[in-house]
């Protein structure tokens, strides 16, 4: 099973007249433990494609399936399930400052909440342990490098076990060897795991992580649909 | 590697809502909320005073509220007699208006009538005999014989004493700036001048101030009418009835009330505190203020805890979307937000409660009107800390709104 398949998927902003389109009717297909980059101008369209395949935005027309569950015509509910099944890392890795790297990464669980503390506990400890900060655990973000920051988030967007890991520019805010080293880690764990990823950059060092590039324009879709 | 094993949450559609409901959840909620608030101590001890702050000006006022209640009806509650006659148009006692002798005599036509007994009151000018300072106290004129007044303290010798000319007793707990009566009649006698006459003080009672007087004096009907020559010996401020044993006293009030002309009004002794006490509740407007100044303290503890909450929301909105996207639902930050707000409420309330108590203490030494930390006022003042951090709350998660986590791209 694909872990996304899309057909037809146009979206707009605005209304009316002064609508802007920029999506113009995507086909698209990730096979599940695939490792996807997503490159493109800025304005291409990408974020929002992201946004739409993690259950953030409602889908306006065509079709959009995730894990399976079809996101156009879903509901609020729908899509917050979609979204724990989902990990996300972002920009700027978007951690709680006032957790812990632990605690931030036991947030991920959290919404799960069969999970008793100490598994949660003992789980955030091994995927920190995964991405090399073990030591790290008890640290507060802001003591932390931009490189162990998005560490934490990429062990934070792998702890629940996700079918589907999306990342927003990962490497913006880091240095060349940085962004490339913590790439190659969410490679890896991804590989070993099993694990797809749909990764949206501008950032061509890491190109070499993929196993498929997609590239975009103006909402259109021009290398590498399919696999 | 070891995270691959294990029951995989990700694996079919959750069959319950995990961050929609449930203690746990609640807990987690909380949990979070609370390290939230913990991360910055400097925030987190200026919300804290905030609520403080509310906190004590309600217990000042309530406080005062209830001191005023109860001390306005100290000598009413010491009055032993079943139902008491007061002119139709007495708003209280400290400022009543007289009326004639005669209806206790009409009063006595009522077979379950034992006994009357006349209270004259009058508003009169003692001097300090230390520091010839004037000031009015409340003179209560009774035969000391009827035992209708019970006031705590006094003695039969001081009952005794007071049928002698121009002899009182004085309240042990009147205002300092009366003099220190009580010391120096341990030593020796003590002799000033009560409404421009000479007067002895013989012995003590314990009433203390109440918001319609400074201090009390005590003496018999005759030297009543000596040190207030204008007030006419057939005009009496209250009737004091007593009534035979067994007899009912609302029967009784009912039956006094067809017979007795309506220039008077029949209370029983409940009746009678309620009636003092209505009168500084409403007629005067003490109990209004006081009720105001609750109300001051609640809207400027809502708005120290709203712009608190706010403003951790607004800094916060990255997380909460972050969170968003993660999976936790709109009423999952609804309860960290609520969360916060019900921390803040009960981390206020225990140092607004011991300091209140401080503060009753200095106010009971300092001013001498007793105020009292009753389980009631406790439990009241918590509920509107509680009410106050609740309304807050509520007005702070509408800016829950603008935690879009599509916007976090």
């Amino acid at each position: 099973m694909d872990a996304v398949r899309i057909s037809g998927l146009t979206h707009r902003f605005g209304d009316g007249e002064t609508a802007k389109p920029v999506l113009h009717g995507l086909d698209l297909g990730v096979a599940a433990g695939e490792v996807v980059l997503l490159t493109g101008p800025s304005g291409s369209g990408k974020t929002t494609l992201l946004t739409l395949i993690g259950g953030l935005r409602a889908v306006q027309e065509g079709s959009c399936v995730v894990l399976g569950t079809e996101l156009a015509g879903a509901d609020e509910a729908t899509r917050v399930a979609v979204r724990r099944r989902v990990g996300f890392i972002f920009q700027h890795h978007n951690l709680l400052g006032f957790l812990t790297a632990r605690q931030n990464v036991a947030m991920a669980l959290e919404v799960d909440a069969r999970l008793s503390e100490a598994a949660r506990l003992m789980r955030a400890d091994a995927m920190l342990d995964a991405v090399g900060i073990g030591e790290k655990a008890r640290a507060y973000p802001a003591t932390l490098s931009g490189g162990q920051r998005q560490r934490v988030a990429i062990a934070r967007a792998l702890a629940n076990e996700p079918g589907l890991i999306l990342a927003d520019e990962p490497t913006a805010a880091l240095d060349a060897r940085t962004g490339h080293e913590t790439m190659e880690l969410l490679q890896r764990l991804a590989k070993e795991q099993r694990r797809t990823v749909f990764i949206v950059t501008h950032d061509p060092r890491i190109h070499d992580i993929a196993d498929r590039i997609i590239a975009m324009e103006d909402g259109h879709i021009i290398e590498g649909a399919h696999a | 590697m070891a995270l691959a094993g294990g029951p995989g949450p990700h694996r079919g559609k959750p069959r319950w809502d995990p961050s929609g409901g449930g203690a746990l959840s609640v807990f987690l909620a909380f949990r979070l909320a609370w390290r939230q608030l913990r991360h910055e101590k400097s925030r987190l001890a200026a919300a804290i005073s905030g609520v403080v702050f509310a906190c004590l000006l309600i217990f000042m006022q309530l406080g005062f509220m209830t001191a005023l209640f109860e001390s306005a009806v100290q000598i009413q509650k010491s009055l032993n007699a079943d139902l008491f006659l007061m002119h139709s148009t007495t708003e209280a006692l400290w400022r009543s208006t007289p009326f004639p002798r005669a209806r206790l005599a009409q009063a006595l036509a009522l077979p379950e009538v034992e006994r009357v007994a006349p209270i004259y009151v009058q508003n009169v000018v003692w001097r300090n005999p230390e520091t010839s300072l004037k000031r009015t106290l409340l003179l209560f004129g009774v035969d000391p014989t009827s035992g209708v007044v019970g006031f705590p303290g006094l003695t039969a010798d001081g009952l005794a004493a007071i049928t002698k000319p121009d002899v009182i007793l004085f309240d042990a707990r009147a205002k300092p700036e009366f003099g220190a009566v009580p010391s120096w009649l341990a030593v020796g006698p003590v002799v000033s001048e009560l409404g421009n006459r000479r007067a002895e003080v013989a012995g003590l009672f314990e009433i203390g101030a109440t918001f319609g007087s400074e201090g009390n004096a005590l003496t018999s009907e005759a030297n009543f009418w000596r040190f207030v020559p204008n007030h006419s010996p057939a005009q009496v401020n209250v009737g004091a009835i007593v009534l035979r044993a067994g007899a009912d006293a609302a029967a009784a009030q009912a039956a006094l009330r067809r017979i007795l002309p309506d220039d008077v009004m029949v209370l029983t002794k409940p009746g009678l505190i309620a009636f003092e006490k209505n009168y500084w509740a409403n007629t005067a407007p003490v109990g209004f203020i006081f009720g105001l100044g609750v109300v001051i303290g609640l809207i400027v503890g809502c708005v120290i805890v709203y712009q608190i909450l706010f403003s951790d929301i607004s800094r916060h909105i990255g997380e909460y979307a972050t969170l968003k996207a993660m999976g936790y639902t709109n009423g999952y930050l609804v309860r960290v937000v609520m969360g916060e707000a019900l921390i803040l409420a009960v981390l206020g309330y225990i140092p607004g409660w011991i300091l209140g108590l401080g503060l009753y203490e200095l106010a009971s030494a300092q001013i001498f009107i007793p105020l009292t930390m009753t389980v009631e006022k406790s439990i009241g003042v918590f509920a509107l800390i509680f009410g106050m951090c609740v309304i807050s709350g509520l007005l702070a998660i509408r800016k829950l709104k603008d935690a879009n986590p599509a916007d976090m791209f």
